[in-house]
């Protein structure tokens, strides 16, 4: 029953939030910031993560192929496609969860217990548009640059882990990734990627929006935005796995 | 001026507010005194839309606050400042943006006017130099002015003030009372202010409104209060030695 109430009010909050902005000037302005904040901020975590994961996957692969059948192009191919088709689009979308869905919960949720979101109602402003749509937008537009940055920092580590442990040489490895691409991966990359990025955003702004009490219920708000991001992005990249891919 | 009548609620069927009707003069400062617990924050909350009562109507010059359209709500919401118990602040900006906040949302003031106004609102309230300063690097009594300084930067009809002395030294709090009061007079606006300070009962209250367990229990003026003889507002007003000897 909580459940169901749950997911009314937060149809009901998008539906606030999907207003035309008061003034267009001022949810730029905010958009920049959000950008700024959310985006801007995690290309550090993003490029370390995504160079290391490309080099382990190129290593691991490398490791396991003892059948001299199967062609070291396999090395390239196989971060190629981790990358693109999970690494890029779920695996840094959970570690936004942590970092972009945390953050955006306890923002909104410090302003609701501090009354700032009740000064924004009586000055005649919907605080739902006002704070909760530059952060979705602002993750709609900034993931699939986030994650496309990711991937192609994935396929270089994969490249400099392979080509300077002597695993296999550059020609190599350039010649797996080119091999078997389908386009339509990417489409189904960015597809997830923008899904990914409503969830976090509109998620966590939900449950900062709808926090009460003080700072243990922030905290609270935060820890539960990034465990049901978590869970609803694991959700939908099977739903959308299922229905793209098979 | 605004009129309350006939408001009720209730949370999780405990009954806050019964059945008050009232109303707030237009230039005065309206205050709403009872202890803590009594309903007071919740009729101010009522009357400002934030907290829809279960029954009744607010009046706000004639309009019926509940039967007006969403767009009509924030119209009038517009001509309403609130001052709130932690000033409420937005912690990102500056002292200069929040002031400008609603200047940006609402007018089509050029960068300069807003700026002149601001200086202008800010100046009002005494506070000089602080204009690129974060409310975590104010006092309290400041970020009160602060608060105030936005709440009438857009020329408010009507002000509501949530306990404006909370947490202040008596002296600060009377800056505060002295400036509200003031600034009542000077923009002409209807003040509501929730308080349970009784230097402000006696200092500002123009038209004073005690209510006791949810209950309109008494009405009157700062004058009135001295010499009633309601028991439930003597044990109130005059439950310190100090405001016994006053008295």
């Amino acid at each position: 029953m909580k459940f169901l109430y749950q997911v009314g009010d937060y149809i009901m909050i998008m539906f606030q939030a999907f207003k035309r902005p008061d003034k267009g000037k001022v949810f730029r302005r905010q958009l920049f910031i959000d950008f700024q904040n959310m985006g801007a901020t995690s290309i550090g975590v993003v490029t370390i993560i995504s160079v290391f994961f490309g080099a382990i996957i190129a290593i691991q692969t490398a490791e396991n192929i003892d059948n001299p059948m199967i062609p070291l192009t396999t090395i390239g191919f196989s971060v190629r496609q981790m990358m693109i088709l999970e690494f890029g689009p779920t695996i840094i979308s959970l570690i936004l969860v942590g970092k972009v869905g945390s953050s955006i919960a306890s923002e909104i949720g410090t302003m609701r217990v501090s009354e700032q979101i009740d000064a924004l109602k009586v000055m005649g402003i919907n605080p739902a548009n006002y704070l909760i749509l530059p952060k979705i937008t602002a993750a709609m537009l900034y993931n699939p640059v986030l994650i496309t940055f990711s991937i192609i920092l994935g396929i270089l580590g994969g490249w400099a882990a392979s080509v300077f442990t002597g695993i296999v040489t550059t020609t190599i490895y350039i010649e797996g990734l080119r091999a078997w691409y389908d386009p339509f991966t990417i489409t189904y990359a960015f597809a997830k990627t923008e899904v990914f990025a409503f969830i976090i955003a509109s998620v966590s702004g939900y449950k900062g929006y709808t926090v009460k009490g003080g700072s243990v219920e922030v905290g609270q708000a935060s820890t539960s935005a990034v465990v049901t991001c978590t869970i609803l992005i694991v959700v939908f990249d099977l739903i959308l796995t299922q229905m793209m891919l098979m | 001026m605004i009129e309350v009548k006939n408001i009720s609620k209730s949370f999780n069927g405990q009954q806050v507010l019964k059945d008050i009707t009232t109303r707030f003069e237009k230039g005065k400062t309206n205050l709403i005194i009872g202890q803590s617990g009594s309903g007071k924050t919740v009729l101010m909350k009522c009357c400002i839309g934030l907290i829809d009562a279960d029954e009744g109507d607010v009046i706000f010059d004639g309009k019926v606050f509940s039967r007006l359209s969403g767009k009509e709500q924030r119209i009038t919401r517009q001509e309403m400042g609130m001052l709130f118990q932690g000033g409420a602040l937005f912690d990102s900006y500056t002292v200069e943006e929040n002031v400008m906040f609603p200047l940006n949302m609402f007018t089509k003031m050029t960068f300069d006017e807003k700026k002149d106004r601001v200086n202008y609102v800010l100046d009002r309230v005494n506070i000089a130099e602080a204009n690129h300063k974060f409310p975590s690097e104010i006092s309290g009594g400041m970020i009160k002015r602060v608060a105030i300084a936005r709440a009438i930067a857009l020329n408010p009809k009507y002000l509501f003030c949530d306990e404006p002395n909370s947490g202040l030294d008596p002296k600060t709090a009377e800056v505060i009372d002295r400036l509200i009061s003031d600034l009542t007079e000077e923009f002409g606006m209807t003040t509501v202010i929730n308080t349970h300070d009784m230097n402000s009962v006696l200092q500002i209250g123009q038209t004073i409104v005690f209510i006791y367990n949810g209950e309109l229990w008494w009405e009157g003026d700062k004058n009135g209060i001295m010499k009633t003889d309601n028991a439930e507002l003597n044990d109130f007003v005059f439950s310190t030695e100090l405001t016994r000897r006053a008295k």
